[in-house]
């Protein structure tokens, strides 16, 4: 195992790349520590997958550097990178058997066959598929089949880090999250690098210490899960991590008060007038329903009650704004919205804006 | 599910049955009439029972033909099943040499068999043929007029080149489905080319690769035009394969009994073989489920 | 208004739909709620025309449809795949129905702007369906659903291919357009809480049967039976099977929690306890709730909520709660179960009380 450190990394598909939308992928400079599980999450078309090949070695980036524990990757292929890899439909040798799957790896490398024999038996036991071993590939279930992937990965005991790409697609629903379980505790008992990516928040967040969020090219934050819910550093994030997701409202923003719909919004610091298109998020889970004259009148126009909490979708002038209220607590007949300013957040071109020291 | 039965779907069949009646199985009758009966012209028949099937089957000249037949189809499919792996596998996967390739393929697939039979026939001329004088210039003695083997040798390089396409592009269909993440896995896993080709490719290409040898098997047991215009079946009988004889038998001496008899019992031994093949073929398919 | 009268379907010696009586009125949205092949499909089939049932009837405003084939009704269809005409543009595919009609241009092209303008379509009208994402698809075979002006519009769970974030916006703005149409709209899910999101009424399947048809929210909180709690929550409900005694439920492995004051009165058996995932609480609620050990077995987080899987005894409870709380395979933690949150049910399955928080509502 060992740490990642991508140096100044970006990559264009076309030659001469020169404004920021000819990338495919847009600079991104992290070190990943070595025994981490990171996810790399965002919808399609969102660079992850660029990214994803460029630490396996089929690609070579445009700009930047690569390098595994120390030593510099970037233009090696991807059999001399000691890497493994688990792809979105299960890779398998349909001919062998489950021992000869797991086995192949070794004995492609010479490895005498005792040792073949000892790993391949702790690798099944780690996966789970010791009863199968003598059992012919082709006839397993998908789930087994996307283990046997993995075990082809863990049975080389000095692989660098485990990558998987999107790995539970075929996989049915009910046995999604036991296959994740597992991954996690592999993770957990045995330390490998792990890098994990899907256009899933859940499986990203349920699976990763780390997520990186990806957009649009663009590497627009890397957190804990806590983090990226309770502050997103771009407004995508707010949007695509939390159902419903972040209230995104225009606003202008001046000291320690934002306008929004032509209200003012008080704000827990004070900001200096940021640049671009500014915008104010709130999740709604931090918009307060309240009688009285505090906070900025709204308009309710539909309410769902999903039993654990109850979404309040209501306009605020010509903006649309939802509100999570918790079970028990009371909705007022004609309320107006507070926002909570430890859940308020000042966006300018979509990217976080730190408040004034 | 449930489904929704309904018994109308069967008169959609009905005018393929009658045109299958009338190609197909009236023929047949005629053929089996004729097979047990026996005729000296004016359109008298008389009874004849299994007397041509009997003679049919003792005949040491149905024996030859069936093997020379056995032996072609065995040597064709011994050069053209490996042959077209090999160029399938050399084939560029992308970019604007899979259509040049293709096309390239394609093109001995496109002309009509007879004319395949012609090009060849000249083709292997000693006096005029380029392959012919090239090869006797070499101080080969070559005659495909004159000796069964060389005669033998053409009518199956004529086959590979006429063929073999059919194989590099079953192949190739079978190695273009292969997802790219078999290969970059087996690139992780350390593979050697030829375990690349032994535990991904082969297996993938086993499917059609059934369907190619089906194709090719059934073809060259049927084969006729080809030889029949390049050596009419000789020297002596040495190309007569059990089509030529037969329309020898039909065409040439007017036994009609015999020969519908023969063609009976070659119409069976296709079906039986198809039979097999299929067999083979579904339990394959099954096994990988 | 639709009426089932003891609408049932035999196949060969399988019984797939079993005598459902229902009453769906005009204007109203109706859940079909229920796991894959609890017949849901099958129940849609019926009540479109698709199939016959074997027994019973069905009824347009209190007349027979049996036998009247699916072409004659005045019904839509929205499917989990996208079915669109992949050669026509947006425009012409919302357009087909009405053009089936032979509806004058005119009108054709107001109602298709209509609805393309309900539906978020009106900048896609030129496009083919292809070149839509998946969202925009389903928008499409929706919109094409509307404008045929059916009065029974069935949808089949037509958001189930889309991506979370589609499903999350389509979700939100279904009920707007129901309520544009007037038609009555019968929409079958898997997913309880799309059933709570898109209220109106729900009816719960299981196995065939409908264990429940009533408002959606009356039907979550007051189900009638242990099958129809199960069915409408998810995560699943947890439960635990207890003997009362007295003013205690005592399971086996020796757990116990008080008797609600209110269900004091029960005699003394065997029943199920139950409470929905997010009353189980991570932290202590305060009250009267009963502290219980637990082993944590995963821990799934959505982003706005975290489902947390444990052991409790022999049980396998979740607790969902809100925000992100992280817990390791293995930790040991305490959990909390408010007796105030508890159904509990007889030993038949039937709902013998319902939790004292809900019984006002």
């Amino acid at each position: 195992m060992a740490r990642i450190d991508l140096d100044h990394i970006a990559h264009a598909y076309r030659p001469n790349p020169t404004k920021p939308s000819d990338f495919a992928l847009k600079e991104v400079h992290h070190t990943w520590d070595d025994g981490g599980a990171y996810a790399l999450l965002g919808p399609s078309g969102c660079g992850k997958t660029t990214l994803l090949n460029v630490i396996s070695g089929l690609l070579v980036p445009s700009k930047g550097r690569i390098l595994f524990g120390g030593t510099d990757v970037t233009r090696m292929p991807t059999e001399a990178r000691n890497i493994a890899q688990v792809f979105q439909f299960p890779v398998i040798y349909d001919t062998m058997t489950v021992y000869d799957n797991l086995a192949f790896p070794l004995r492609n490398r010479h490895v005498p066959e005792a040792r073949v024999d000892a790993a391949v038996r702790e690798t099944a036991e780690m996966i789970g598929l010791t009863d199968k071993l003598t059992q012919r590939a082709r006839g397993l279930t998908a789930d087994q089949k996307q283990k046997i992937s993995l075990g082809r990965g863990l049975v080389r005991q000095d692989v660098n880090a485990i990558l998987f790409d999107e790995p539970l697609t075929v996989i049915d629903p009910h046995m999604k999250w036991q296959l994740r379980s597992q991954l996690k505790l592999l993770h957990k008992r045995f330390g490998f690098t792990m890098i994990y990516v899907t256009h899933d928040q859940t499986e990203a967040l349920t699976f990763a210490d780390k997520v990186v969020v990806m957009y649009d090219g663009e590497v627009v934050q890397i957190g804990t899960p806590g983090e990226l819910f309770e502050r997103p550093r771009h407004t995508f994030v707010g949007y695509f991590i939390g159902s419903p997701g972040m209230n995104v409202l225009p606003a202008e923003v001046a000291g320690r008060e934002a306008r929004v719909g032509g209200h003012a919004v008080p704000l827990p610091r004070a900001y200096r007038r940021p640049a671009g298109k500014v915008e104010l998020g709130v999740r709604p889970e931090f918009v307060r329903l309240v009688d009285g004259r505090e906070g900025v009148p709204i308009v309710v126009t539909g309410i769902e009650d999903v039993g654990r909490y109850r979404i309040v979708r209501a306009q605020l002038g010509d903006l649309e704004l939802n509100a999570v209220v918790k079970e028990g607590v009371a909705i007022p007949s004609a309320p107006r919205a507070v926002f909570e300013p430890a859940g308020v957040n000042i966006y300018a071109d979509s990217h976080i804006v730190e408040p004034e020291a | 599910m449930d489904k929704t039965w309904n018994n109308k779907a069967w008169f959609m069949v009905l005018p393929v049955l009658v045109l299958v009646a009338f190609s197909a199985v009236i023929p047949l009758m005629t053929v089996v009439n004729y097979s047990v009966q026996d005729t000296f012209g004016n359109n008298e028949f008389f009874w004849a029972g299994t007397e041509w099937f009997k003679e049919t089957l003792t005949s040491d000249r149905f024996h030859q033909a069936l093997w020379r037949n056995l032996m072609f189809s065995a040597i064709i499919l011994a050069i053209e099943i490996p042959l077209g792996i090999a160029i399938a596998l050399t084939m560029p996967k992308k970019g604007i040499g899979v259509p040049v390739c293709l096309v390239l393929m394609a093109l001995p697939l496109l002309i009509p068999w007879n004319v395949v039979g012609t090009i060849w026939q000249v083709f292997g001329r000693v006096d005029i043929g380029l392959l012919g004088r090239s090869v006797t210039a070499l101080g080969i003695d070559y005659n495909y007029t004159q000796d069964p083997i060389d005669a033998w040798v053409t009518v199956i390089l004529m086959d590979v080149w006429h063929w073999t396409s059919l194989v590099v592009l079953l192949c190739y269909a079978g190695l273009v489905s292969i997802p790219d993440a078999y290969y970059q896995a087996a690139r992780i896993d350390g593979a050697s080319k030829w375990s690349v080709f032994r535990h991904i490719q082969l297996p993938k290409m086993q499917r059609v690769l059934l369907i190619a040898v089906l194709l090719r098997f059934m073809d060259s047991f049927m084969i006729y035009t080809e030889p029949f215009v390049v050596t009419g079946g000789g020297p002596g009988n040495s190309t007569t394969f059990l089509s030529i004889d037969l329309v020898k038998m039909a065409v040439g001496q007017f036994d009609l009994g015999p020969a519908a008899a023969m063609s009976i019992i070659y119409f069976l031994i296709i079906l039986l073989l198809s039979w097999v093949f299929y067999t083979v073929m579904t339990q394959a398919g099954e096994e990988r489920r | 208004m639709l009426e089932l009268v003891d609408v049932t379907k035999v196949v060969g010696a399988d019984t797939h739909i079993e005598g459902v009586s229902m009453t769906l009125s005009k204007g109203s949205i109706n859940v079909l709620l229920g796991p894959t092949l609890s017949g849901k499909t099958s129940l849609m089939r019926l009540i479109a025309g698709l199939d016959r049932p074997t027994r019973g009837d069905i009824r347009i405003d209190g007349a027979s449809v049996v036998g009247v084939p699916v072409q004659k009704r005045n019904v839509a269809m929205v499917y989990q795949q996208f079915i669109n005409y992949p050669t026509l543009s947006v425009y012409e595919n919302i357009a087909s129905p009405m053009r089936v009609k032979g509806a004058d241009k005119a009108t054709v092209d107001r109602e298709v702007r209509k609805a393309a303008e309900l539906l978020r379509l009106t900048d896609h009208l030129k496009k083919t369906p292809l070149e839509l994402s998946g969202g925009q698809q389903q928008r499409t075979a929706l919109a094409r659903a509307i404008v045929k002006g059916a009065g029974l519009v069935l949808l089949d769970e037509p958001l189930a291919n889309l991506d979370y974030k589609l499903r999350e916006e389509l979700r939100a703005e279904l009920p707007k357009i129901f309520a544009a149409t007037g038609a009555i709209f019968v929409y079958a899910t898997t997913e309880p809480t799309e059933a709570l999101l898109l209220g109106g009424n729900t009816a719960t399947l299981s196995l065939g049967r409908v264990t429940q048809f009533g408002r959606t929210i009356d039907v979550f909180n007051r189900p009638v039976d242990l099958i129809t709690a199960e069915t409408f929550s998810d995560p699943p409900l947890n439960t635990l099977a207890v003997e009362k005694r007295g003013a205690l439920f005592g399971h086996a492995h020796g757990l116990t929690v008080p008797v609600p004051a209110d269900d004091l009165g029960l005699p003394d058996g065997r029943y199920t306890i139950g409470f929905r995932p997010h009353h189980l609480f991570l932290d202590a609620p305060g009250g009267a709730a009963v502290s219980l050990p637990a082993r944590v077995a995963v821990t799934e987080i959505t982003g706005s909520e975290s489902f947390v899987h444990v052991d409790v005894a022999d049980a396998r409870w979740v607790a969902l709660a809100h925000g992100v709380r992280n817990f390791d395979v293995d930790d040991r933690i305490t959990v909390h179960v408010d007796p105030d949150r508890l159904f509990v049910f007889d030993a038949a399955g039937r709902l013998a009380a319902a939790p004292r928080a809900l019984q006002a509502a």
